[in-house]
């Protein structure tokens, strides 16, 4: 931007403006203000699930930053003499004890310590919500593929982040989550063993897990994270928010507010709300009290012990699985020609399957998507949900599927609760682990289906006003009243996938996975509901009549 | 009926034929008209706004006075209850001075900053000329290293770019030691006396009445070297039912001593400590993922993921009437692992 052959003749005369020119005559930043300053950003509350995930993240490094400077990853033992009476005179690691120093005798320690665990939650739970809400309008389409795998591989770190901070305070609790993850890698075949053996250096738990875990929680996962950040932002930059559909709204434009002054201020408010609400929850919520739990000791557990939240789909998993079905093991010694290896399925198959599909299926969704709808085109913008009948019913399958795997981690808390048997919630989730997700397709498909038509009604006749009036000849009527343009808009403007049979390749022939996607695209798009059009609503206007409508509307199709 | 459908609540069924959707579109309306809101139209309005901003703002700096109250005024004493008044003090201070900043600048920029929206076009992400111009430049690249023209370069950088980073993996290799034979051994022995967790005191088979349940480590597991990993190894659970609700098989009929047997606590499914025994069902719940073993058929699985059944420690008692191991276990304790067999 600046040059250094020809100086510039402006002279602030302020001292502010001597200070900024000063700056920005050598850094250029005239050229960032003309380009970001009135940039526009479209306004929706659902956009603001992306801010808080940042926001919180924000948070985070903030409160980490002073846990660190108090708090020691040593697993040295030490007899405690804080200022916890119950404690007093317990062998624990330096971890546990440094952690109930800063709860108990460093000013605000326990505020900070909440307030990271309370936004360590907000964060995995405000990047999981932020992914449904792109999941659900669409948002991931071309050209936003990558910037949703991108996402994907965050929440998967963010994941990462929360569970090897969870294992520091070296707590009863935390350590039996470690053994646990110690028993799913010793399960994996051939290596296994020897995974646990390096993780741990040496036997479970031995003395080097918890400074390997602080490395990973302060510097490699925090890292790769304010990369991938980085680029996330950097792609929305590139590609430009999208925007609900409505009146003003194309798909070649951007309407909203500029970042300066509106924006800006909103976003930036916004970053104080969200760290103001943690605040006030770590003021009242006691989270993961590690005094009530006592050191680690491979001995006692207490029950009803439960992961953080976004662990416990996978620890429900590993709960759900019988480890006989119907009399036939799922771990099987197999014989080599070395010796005999054992495979434990039961362990294996939890750990890796459901995960396997959820990651999968939602890093593959964008290229899925297209490859059904033959739509390759950028959109910029959104579905809503009942106008995308068939993502909106995939995506609360799989919600579905993650939700009783969620349930059953407290299964055991289910039962003593609501006073069932233990063995019944089991079965009963069992069962519904596999018919929940069709039952959700099911019914969120019909509902989306069922509001398209309610739309559809409400743009053709209006809005019911609730007043009925008695027409001469006797005849009760109830008055609607018609929608303005602007409205009206809302709900007609939506694109609808039809069914795509499959179609011959340039050679003539369709071949099989062209077969399975058009048989794909009759079982997801076969039901549809069209968007209203203007014929359509003009004869609404002048018959009141519907059947005629679609009478001379079937004439119309079969003569073209 | 279904040729009639057409989507209204009234009829089901499908609406649209192919190519429908296309053939006529409403035409987009353009932007709302601006609705100008109160404080656009009532200078009173906008002087009222303008306080409740300013009000906001003084709320931030009462509750940053208050986390001051609560941070010096506040002593930290032995109880628990100032502590708990403290870290009030202290967050709903913090949360009265972001939200007094947050809620008072959103209700700025909602009630006072311009609120017309404004259209931006979008522009190509790549242009054709751009992608015409940034090919041209990577084929000079390309062509002035010559790295196509000189294939013994190129294939001896390939080999030296795929050996380089080996080292880097190798260089974690003592992460930790082999497993070795590590997984087969326990702390028990021939004649170990059974004590208990965690004073270390050891155990008279009188001591066990029937119904009665103890947590057992090794005696003398204090003294070993590495304690935390030899105990998460050597727990047991030791019980004493009545003999007639024993079925022992063939060859373990004298691992229990008058109806007292030990059990490994380490579960066979992942390795969380099976706790709780239901004294009225001899029943042995694991509380991590809720494996069910019964302890009248030698601790079989009979609920939840684990398969085996928990390793029995062979016991029987010494001549001073205490409980003491006969072996090790015969088999490893804990999860399960590729070389376990």
């Amino acid at each position: 931007m600046s040059s250094s052959t020809t100086q510039s003749t402006y002279q602030p005369k302020t001292s502010v403006g001597k200070i900024t020119n000063y700056v920005d005559s050598r850094v250029g930043g005239s050229g960032i203000v003309k380009e970001f300053g009135r940039k526009i950003f479209p306004d929706h509350w659902t956009f603001m699930f992306g801010e808080v995930a940042l926001y919180s993240f924000v948070i985070l490094l903030l409160s980490g930053t002073f846990l660190t400077f108090f708090y020691d990853p040593s697993m040295a033992e030490t007899t405690y003499d804080g200022s916890y009476i119950p404690l007093r005179g317990v062998e624990m690691s330096e971890a546990y004890a440094t952690s109930l120093n800063i709860s108990f005798d460093i000013r605000g320690g326990l505020f900070m310590r909440q307030v990271h665990h309370w936004s360590a939650l907000l964060f995995v739970a405000a990047v999981s919500v932020h992914m449904l809400r792109v999941f659900f309008t669409g948002a991931f389409r071309r050209p936003r593929e990558l910037n949703w795998v991108v996402g994907g591989v965050l929440l998967i770190l963010a994941m990462a982040a929360g569970f090897t901070g969870y294992s520091l305070p070296d707590d009863l609790l935390s350590g039996n989550g470690l053994r646990i993850i110690d028993g799913v890698i010793k399960a994996v075949p051939v290596v296994g063993t020897y995974i646990s053996f390096f993780l741990f250096g040496g036997e479970f738990p031995g003395t080097v897990i918890i400074p390997r875990l602080y490395v990973l929680h302060i510097l490699l996962i925090p890292a790769v994270i304010l990369l991938l950040i980085a680029i996330h932002l950097f792609m929305v930059v590139t590609h430009k928010h999208t925007q609900f559909p409505g009146p003003g709204r194309t798909n070649d434009n951007v309407v909203g507010f500029p970042v300066g002054p509106v924006y800006a201020a909103k976003a930036g408010g916004f970053f104080f709300i969200v760290f103001g609400i943690i605040a006030a929850i770590s003021a009242a919520f006691t989270i993961n009290p590690i005094w009530n739990y006592g050191p680690y000791d491979p001995s006692p557990v207490s029950a009803g012990t439960q992961p953080d939240w976004y662990i416990g789909w996978v620890d429900g998993a590993l709960r759900l699985m019988p480890g006989w079905v119907a009399g036939i093991p799922l771990e099987w010694n197999i014989a080599m020609p070395w010796g005999v290896n054992t495979l434990s399925l039961n362990v294996l198959i939890p750990a890796l399957v459901p995960a396997g599909i959820v990651f999968g299926l939602m890093f593959a969704w964008p290229w899925i998507e297209s490859w059904l709808t033959k739509d390759k085109r950028e959109h910029h913008l959104l579905d809503r949900p009942r106008n995308a009948p068939f993502r909106t019913a995939v995506g609360v399958s799989g919600v579905v599927f993650y939700c009783i795997m969620w349930a059953a981690a407290s299964s055991d808390l289910i039962a003593t609760h609501f006073f069932v048997s233990l063995n019944d919630v089991t079965y009963w989730l069992r069962v519904l682990f596999f018919v929940g997700p069709v039952i959700g397709f099911m019914v969120a498909q019909r509902i989306a289906l069922a509001l398209q038509r309610k739309d559809r009604e409400i743009a053709l006749h209006g809005r019911e006003t609730g007043r009925i009036v008695r027409l001469p000849h006797g005849e009760f009527i109830e008055v609607h009243e018609p929608l303005d343009e602007y409205k009206r808009y809302n709900l007609v403007n939506y694109e609808s996938h039809g069914v795509l049979p499959a179609e011959a390749d340039v050679n003539g022939h369709v071949t099989r996975t062209e077969k399975a996607r058009g048989r794909l695209s009759r079982f997801f798009f076969e039901d549809r509901v069209a968007p209203v059009t203007p014929a359509e609503l003009e004869a609404a206007h002048s018959h009141a009549h519907h059947d005629e409508i679609a009478e001379q509307h079937d004439k119309a199709a079969i003569s073209k | 009926m279904a040729d009639h459908s057409h989507g209204s609540p009234e009829s089901t069924g499908v609406v649209a034929r192919p190519g429908q959707g296309d053939v006529q579109k409403f035409q987009n309306p353009g932007l709302p008209p601006h609705r100008p809101r109160l404080a656009d139209r009532d200078p009173r309005a906008e002087k009222r706004a303008e306080r409740q901003v300013a009000i906001l703002f003084l709320v931030s700096i009462i509750g940053t006075v208050l986390f001051f109250v609560g941070y010096f005024l506040i002593p930290l004493d032995e109880t628990i209850a100032t502590l708990r008044l403290q870290n009030l003090t202290l967050g709903l201070g913090t949360a009265f001075a972001m939200l007094g900043i947050g809620v008072g600048i959103v209700h700025w920029a909602k009630t006072l900053m311009p609120d017309h929206e404004v259209s931006e076009d979008r522009h190509e992400i790549r242009t054709e000329a751009d992608r015409a111009d940034a090919e041209k430049i990577i084929n000079d690249i390309v062509e002035e290293t010559g790295i196509k023209r000189r294939p013994l370069i190129r294939n001896t950088l390939l080999g030296a770019m795929i050996l380089a980073p080996l080292p880097a993996v190798f260089i974690f290799r003592d992460l930790g030691p082999l497993p070795g034979d590590a997984l087969r051994h326990t702390y028990w022995d021939s004649g170990t006396r059974l004590a208990r967790d965690p004073s270390g005191t050891p155990i008279r088979a009188s001591d066990v009445t029937i119904g009665s349940a103890f947590h057992v480590i090794p005696e003398g597991l204090s003294d070993s070297e590495h304690y935390l990993e030899e105990k998460a190894k050597a727990v047991v659970l030791l019980m004493r039912l009545n003999p007639e609700s024993l079925n022992p098989s063939p060859g373990r009929e004298d691992w229990g001593y008058e109806g007292i047997v030990a059990y490994s606590k380490i579960c066979t499914h992942v390795g969380c400590p099976v706790a709780l025994y239901e004294q009225q069902t001899h029943h042995l719940l694991c509380p991590c993922h809720q494996s069910t073993f019964d302890l009248t058929q030698e601790c079989k699985v009979i609920f939840g993921p684990a398969v085996r059944p928990l390793p029995q420690l062979p016991i029987s008692v010494d001549d001073e009437g205490y409980l003491i191991a006969t072996s090790d276990f015969q088999q490893p304790v804990g999860p399960s692992f590729w070389e376990r067999g």
